[in-house]
């Protein structure tokens, strides 16, 4: 019956165009304006909804789908982040859709280390003060081992943030961190606040780019930097293929027998594919105000780290 | 099935090549609610994902039902033409009754006689807690017919248990698990009968491998194929009748 017809190798592009917009039709015309999830094409409002259930279901299994899906490689490009972000004590970060807190716990690693380093400087000028003087200097020094540093993590997501907060007590992370429940599009945080603003892996997932970026200009401090992880545009060739093919064949499947979610990794793959390839997303950061734009890719573009100053 | 789209879409903007393997649109592809289409690949990698993940978290019966799908594809069509050949089993096919709790009557099948395939069903479930609601719906059969046989099998299983007489424990599900794989040749039967003691002791071994499964095997090839009974037509048969009646030697 339906067995001829069923596509098991079927090549297909499917991607924008006439005949997506016919399937699209089909759905609610009323709803409001169109976006896509994944290839799929649907309202914003539906967007927002599916998105969030995926987050919703993949949340606990999360960290180990990472894990399985990039073989581990996820957590060198996060560290390539926050080494490029190179923050000083003192500094303040925003980490949006920052959910299970990689960012975060790697922003204050990143900074007690570099604290660590400047009190060690500091005790090797001051040789010659008393003991008693130095023994009085650790007292001042060890309630700042931060230096003043804090992180605000921003989620929309309440499974994602309860993760990582588990997570965060799990790693014994407590000072210098904040847990707040936001969306991208529109933060509730006042204008000028922030010296960083990041979003790793985060941005593909937002309905209203610009407006995500527009936020993003808004609550850093003039002089601050925007950061941006996120999948994007193998020009490879070969590598394309061999990434289309994990992608599509593999990824799924490990969804599937780890998380028991197929659908969800499925739409992770759609949406990379969907997200704007490096230059137009360069393009969209520098409409939003920012100045000295740039990109950096890692691993022949199938990451690429965009970065922008607010002058 | 639906028509398939043709590739005749224009350039997506972002230049890249035509070709890409797609898995999956909703409505296009779908042969039945919850079907995902799967490429051999995607089966051949669930299959071993599923055995391993089985075997390794036995909770995880959802892995159980994949490795079932993704190795069924000789076994399905087997089962289904042996339906198909039967008056029972036919009507079955055509009418594609489902076991859940919406469509039983708890209350009626209660008030049956002991002894009663309903009355003793119901036991069952309280006994062992469980529910018929709690089997998954197919995902990656790709026929439609299929589907319905896979979990035709998934919703009369826990009527197996009743039939031999078997609890939810490991060992039960293990002898469960023999007989079915006799009488469906199932890779997943004979998967889970082959590897399923593995997790018992030494002295439930015994009794499975010196009882146990000796009597499953004879009961399962004597007897006729279990998916051609209507089971809801039967619940006030006495369970000794109908053992006779498929085939099913009385348990040890």
């Amino acid at each position: 019956a339906a067995a001829g017809l069923c596509p098991c190798r079927t090549l297909l592009a499917r991607r924008g165009g006439a005949l997506r917009a016919l399937c699209g039709s089909v759905r609610g015309l009323a709803a409001g304006p169109e976006t896509h999830f994944g290839f799929q094409t649907v309202t914003e409002e539906e967007r927002r909804e599916k998105i969030y259930q995926v987050f919703e279901s993949v949340a606990k299994k999360y960290d180990v789908m990472n894990d399985s899906m990039t073989l581990g490689i996820h957590r060198v490009w996060k560290d390539i982040l926050v080494h490029k972000m190179n923050p000083s004590p003192g500094t303040l970060l925003l980490d949006v859709a920052g959910g299970t807190g990689d960012i975060a716990f790697r922003f204050i690693n990143y900074v007690r280390s570099v604290r660590e380093r400047q009190l060690q400087r500091k005790l090797r000028h001051h040789q010659n003060l008393s003991w008693q003087e130095i023994s009085e200097s650790y007292q001042e020094d060890k309630s700042k081992s931060l230096g003043d540093s804090q992180v605000v993590v921003c989620d929309i997501n309440k499974e994602m943030l309860k993760v990582g907060k588990q997570k965060a007590q799990h790693l014994g992370y407590s000072e210098g961190l904040s847990w707040v429940l936001g969306n991208a599009e529109e933060l509730p945080f006042d204008d000028d606040m922030f010296d960083v603003y990041t979003i790793a892996f985060g941005i593909r997932n937002v309905t209203r780019i610009d407006l995500a970026l527009q936020e993003a200009y808004r609550v850093l401090k003039p002089g601050g930097r925007f950061l941006c992880l996120e999948f994007s545009h193998v020009n490879n060739p070969l590598l394309s293929r061999l990434y289309d093919l994990y992608s599509f064949q593999v990824i799924p499947v490990l969804g599937e027998v780890i998380a028991g979610d197929w659908k969800s990794y499925q739409y992770l793959v759609e949406s990379i594919r969907r997200f704007p390839p490096q230059e137009e997303l360069k393009a969209m950061i520098e409409d939003a105000g920012f100045f000295k734009v740039d990109y950096q890719n890692l691993n022949s573009g199938i990451v690429a780290i965009h970065s922008g100053f607010k002058l | 099935g639906r028509a398939r789209l043709s590739s005749s879409e224009p350039q997506a903007r972002h230049g890249r090549s035509e070709e890409e393997e797609v898995e999956e649109e909703e409505g296009c592809y779908q042969l039945y609610p919850g079907h995902i289409p799967t490429s051999p690949l995607q089966k051949a990698l669930l299959a071993a994902g599923s055995a391993c993940m089985a075997l390794h978290d036995p909770y995880r019966h959802d892995m159980v039902a994949v490795l079932g799908e993704t190795t069924g594809c000789l076994a399905l069509p087997n089962l289904r033409d042996k339906m198909k050949n039967h008056p029972e089993g036919y009507r079955i096919l055509q009418e594609r009754p489902r076991i859940r709790l919406s469509t039983l009557d708890m209350g009626r099948l209660q008030g049956l006689p002991d002894g009663t395939l309903g009355r003793e069903y119901v036991r069952f479930l309280e006994d062992n807690k469980v529910s018929p609601d709690t089997r998954m719906p197919p995902k990656f059969v790709d026929d439609e017919e299929l589907a319905y046989v896979i979990q035709r099998y998934r919703e009369v299983h826990d009527l197996m248990h009743t039939l031999l007489g078997m609890p939810t424990n490991m060992l039960g599900e293990v002898v469960v698990k023999w007989f079915e794989a006799v009488q469906t040749g199932l890779p997943m039967c004979v998967l889970g009968a082959a590897f399923g003691p593995v997790r018992l002791s030494t002295r439930k071994l015994q009794v499975l491998a010196t009882e146990l499964v000796p009597w499953a095997i004879r009961s399962g090839r004597n007897a006729s194929c279990i998916l051609n009974i209507y089971y809801e037509q039967r619940w006030e048969q006495p369970v000794e009748s109908l053992r006779e009646e498929i085939g099913i030697f009385p348990p040890p």
